[in-house]
C-alpha cells in the first residue's frame, strides 16, 4: 500500500510538493485499512466507528480555526446544526411540503420510495455543505471583529441562540423536532450505507486539509495566528482568509450534520442538532488532546477521546461528565500542546521539521532525518 | 406575540410589574457580574464557571431548607463556605493558567463548570429547586390592575445592596482592598511595591466565588436553581460585564439592571421559552454594538 502512495509521491516531485512524508503515508494506510476492515471486523460496532469517524471529522475542522488560525470558537457546532437542519428540510422538502411533514411528526400517510430517499439525501448533503458555508460567510460579518475570548463566547453564544431559535421554530418541528425520512433497506443495510459516508467524509475532510496547509493559504492563516496585525501589514487580507477557514470548516461540518441525523433517524434542536456542551466542547478537547495546529494531533485526538468516552460511558455511568471536564482541565493546565505537539517537540524528525542549522552542522554527520 | 404587545400596551400596570421583577432579579446579577468584572480585571481570567459557583450558592440554601433551617441563614455559610472553594480552586486550577494565554483560562473554567454541574447533578439530582422562604406575598393596586411583590424579593433586594457597599467598601478602605486595586493597575509595578500578588489573585479568586455564592442563596429564594442553569447565569455576567466594561461599578449597575428588565420583558412577549435565548441575543447585540464602537477606532475587541 505504501509503495504505491511512495512512487506517485516521488513521481510528483520528492522534495517540493509531496503531500505526505514516508511515516504520515504509513499511518495514513493504516488508518484507511482500519477504516475498511473496521466494520467487517466489528459488525456490532459499525454505528460507533461511524461516529468515529465524526469525530475526527470534527477536530479536524475545528482545528483549522482554533489550531491553524488562532481563532478558539466554542460555537462551531452550529454548522453542525445547521447542516442537520439543512439536510433534512431539503430531503422532506424536496417531495412534500415540510409544514405538514413536521405538524404530524411525520406520522402522516407520506412516505418516501427508495429513490426519493437516495436523492433526497444526495441533494440534501450538498445542500447541507453549501448552505452551511454560506451561513459562514455571513455570520463571519459579524464575529470576526472579536479577538480571543469574545471570539470564543461571541460563537458559544450564536450556537446557544441557534438551538432556542430553531426550538421556537413551528414550520420545522420546533422543540420536538423532525422525524427523518426511513431509510428503504434492512437495519445492516442503513449502518455500512451511512458508514461509508462517514468514512469517505472524514477521509475528504483529512486529504483536503492537509493539502490546504500545504498551500499558501495554511501560511496565510498560520501568520494570522501568530500575529494578525502584521500579517495584514505584510498584505494578508486577513478578514478574507479568516472567512475562507471558517467557511471550509463549515462546510465539512454541514455534511457531518446531515449524516449524523440521518442515523440517528431523529433530530430536535437542542440534543442532538445543537449539543453545544456535548459535541460542542469535544471538538475542542479532542483537537486540544492531540495536539492543535498539527494535522495528525486532532486525528490521533479524536481516536483517543472516543475510546476512552466509550469505555468511561460504559464503566462509569454518571461519572462520564466529571471525568470529561476533570481530562479538560488536566489537559488544558499540563498538557497543552496536546500528544503530537509534544511529540514534535521531542523528536522533530520524525515530523520533518528541521531544527536548526548550527545545530545541526555541530551534531555529528549522521544525516538528519530528511 | 403581537398578543403579548398587545396586552402591555392595554394593561400598562404589567410592565410596572415586569420593571419591578426586572430590577429585583437584576440586582443579583449585578452581584455577579461584580465578581466577574473583579477577576477579569485583576487576574485577567475568564471565569465561565462563574454561574455555577451562582448554582452551588443556591444549593447551599436549598440543602439547608431541606433540613428545615430557613434559607436566610444560609448566606452567611454559603459566602464562607464558596470563599473557602473558591480558594481551593484558585490554588489547584486557576494559578496554573494566570499566566497563561486568555483562552486557557476560559476553557480551563468551561472544564471546572462541567465537573461543577455534573456533580451537582449527581448529589442532587436534575430537579429544579426553589429554597422556600415563606415570607407572604403582598398585591399592590396600580392602574386598573394589581401586581404583585412577594416581600422576599424586596429584602434580597436589600441585601444585593447591603453586600454591594460592604465589597466596595472593602475594596476601598481596607488593605487587602488596596492591594487588590494596585495589582489591577499593574501586576509587575504592584509585586515592586513588595505586594504578594499571588495572595492577592488567590484572595480575588475566593472573594468572586463568594460573592457568587451569596448571589445563588438570593435566586435559590427568589426563582429557581437547577445543576444545569449555571451557563446562562455565566452568559449573563458577561453580557453585562461586555457592555460596561470591568472597574465601572455604575455601568455594571446599570447594565444588570437594563439586562434584567429586558430579560423579564423579552421572557413576556416572546415567551418564557426564550427567555434564555433573549440572554444569548443580548450578548450578541452587546458584542455587535461593540465591534462597531471598535470600527470607529479601526481596533477589533480584544
Amino acid at each position: 500500500m505504501t509503495t504505491a502512495t511512495d512512487v506517485k509521491a516521488a513521481e510528483t516531485g520528492t522534495h517540493k510538493r509531496r503531500l505526505m512524508s514516508n511515516n504520515d503515508s504509513m499511518i495514513f494506510a493504516g488508518l484507511v485499512l482500519f477504516g475498511i476492515l473496521g466494520p467487517i471486523l466489528f459488525p456490532n460496532y459499525t454505528f460507533q466507528i461511524a461516529v468515529l469517524w465524526l469525530m475526527v471529522l470534527f477536530a479536524l475542522t475545528w482545528d483549522i480555526m482554533g489550531g491553524q488560525m488562532g481563532y478558539n470558537s466554542l460555537g462551531n457546532i452550529f454548522f453542525f446544526g445547521a447542516g442537520m437542519y439543512i439536510c433534512a428540510i431539503v430531503q422532506v422538502g424536496l417531495f412534500t411540503d415540510v409544514g405538514a411533514y413536521t405538524s404530524v411528526s411525520g406520522q402522516g400517510n407520506f412516505k418516501f420510495t427508495p429513490d426519493q430517499y437516495y436523492i433526497g439525501v444526495a441533494v440534501g448533503l450538498v445542500a447541507a455543505a453549501i448552505g452551511s458555508s454560506l451561513l459562514a460567510v455571513a455570520l463571519g460579518w459579524i464575529v470576526f471583529g472579536l479577538r480571543g475570548p469574545y471570539f470564543a463566547i461571541g460563537t458559544l453564544g450564536m450556537a446557544l441562540a441557534a438551538g432556542e431559535l430553531i426550538g421556537a421554530w413551528g414550520w420545522v418541528g420546533g422543540g420536538s423536532g423532525i422525524p427523518m425520512p426511513v431509510y428503504p433497506g434492512s437495519g445492516d443495510g442503513k449502518s455500512y450505507f451511512f458508514y461509508v459516508l462517514c468514512f469517505a467524509a472524514a477521509i475528504a475532510t483529512f486529504l483536503f486539509l492537509k493539502w490546504l496547509y500545504s498551500t499558501q493559504f495554511g501560511l496565510a492563516i498560520n501568520a494570522i495566528r501568530d500575529d494578525e496585525g502584521k500579517a495584514e501589514a505584510m498584505g494578508v487580507h486577513t478578514l478574507r482568509h479568516k472567512t475562507v477557514a471558517w467557511a471550509v470548516s463549515a462546510f465539512f461540518l454541514g455534511i457531518a450534520g446531515g449524516l449524523f441525523g440521518n442515523m440517528t433517524g431523529f433530530i430536535e434542536p437542542l440534543e442532538v442538532a445543537f449539543p453545544t456542551i456535548t459535541f460542542g466542547i469535544f471538538m475542542v478537547a479532542m483537537a486540544l488532546l492531540g495536539g492543535k495546529g498539527t494535522i495528525w494531533g486532532p486525528v490521533l485526538g479524536a481516536i483517543l477521546f472516543h475510546i476512552v468516552k466509550e469505555v468511561t460511558w460504559t464503566y462509569f455511568l454518571g461519572w462520564q461528565w466529571v471525568a470529561l471536564g476533570v481530562i479538560i482541565i488536566i489537559n488544558i493546565i499540563y498538557f497543552q500542546q496536546g500528544i503530537v505537539g509534544w511529540l514534535q517537540e521531542k523528536y522533530p524528525g520524525w515530523f520533518g521539521i528541521e531544527v536548526d542549522e548550527r545545530a545541526r552542522a555541530e551534531a555529528p554527520a549522521k544525516g538528519a532525518a530528511q | 406575540m403581537l398578543d403579548n404587545l398587545n396586552l402591555l400596551v392595554f394593561a400598562p400596570y404589567l410592565g410596572v410589574q415586569l420593571l419591578l421583577d426586572g430590577i429585583f432579579i437584576g440586582a443579583i446579577f449585578a452581584l455577579a457580574a461584580y465578581g466577574l468584572a473583579l477577576v477579569w480585571g485583576v487576574m485577567n481570567v475568564k471565569n465561565l464557571s462563574q454561574g455555577e459557583f451562582v448554582i452551588m450558592g443556591g444549593y447551599f440554601a436549598w440543602y439547608m431548607s431541606t433540613y428545615g433551617i430557613h434559607p436566610m441563614y444560609a448566606l452567611p455559610v454559603a459566602i464562607i463556605g464558596m470563599f473557602g472553594f473558591g480558594w481551593v480552586v484558585y490554588k489547584t486550577i486557576i494559578s496554573r493558567v494566570v499566566e497563561k494565554d486568555m483562552f486557557t483560562s476560559l476553557l480551563a473554567t468551561f472544564g471546572l463548570a462541567i465537573v461543577i454541574q455534573q456533580g451537582l447533578n449527581l448529589a442532587f439530582g436534575p430537579e429544579v429547586q426553589v429554597a422556600e422562604s415563606g415570607f407572604p406575598t403582598h398585591t399592590v393596586p396600580i392602574w386598573g390592575g394589581e401586581i404583585t411583590i412577594a416581600e422576599i424579593r424586596f429584602y434580597s433586594f436589600l441585601i444585593c445592596c447591603v453586600l454591594a457597599g460592604g465589597v466596595v467598601t472593602f475594596m476601598k478602605k481596607s488593605r487587602m482592598g488596596q492591594a487588590i486595586r494596585a495589582t489591577a493597575q499593574d501586576v509587575r509595578a504592584a509585586k515592586v511595591m513588595g505586594i504578594d500578588t499571588e495572595k492577592v489573585f488567590a484572595f480575588t479568586y475566593a472573594l468572586n466565588a463568594a460573592i457568587c455564592g451569596a448571589a445563588g442563596v438570593l435566586i435559590s429564594m427568589i426563582w429557581v436553581i437547577q445543576p444545569f442553569y449555571g451557563i446562562t447565569h455565566s452568559i449573563r455576567s458577561f453580557v453585562i460585564v461586555t457592555a460596561a466594561g470591568f472597574g465601572n461599578l455604575a455601568g455594571v449597575l446599570m447594565a444588570s439592571f437594563g439586562l434584567g428588565v429586558a430579560e423579564q420583558y423579552g421572557g413576556f412577549i416572546f415567551g418564557a421559552e426564550l427567555q434564555q435565548a433573549t440572554v444569548v441575543g443580548m450578548l450578541l447585540l452587546v458584542l455587535i454594538w461593540r465591534q462597531i464602537q471598535m470600527n470607529r477606532l479601526r481596533q477589533a475587541v480584544q
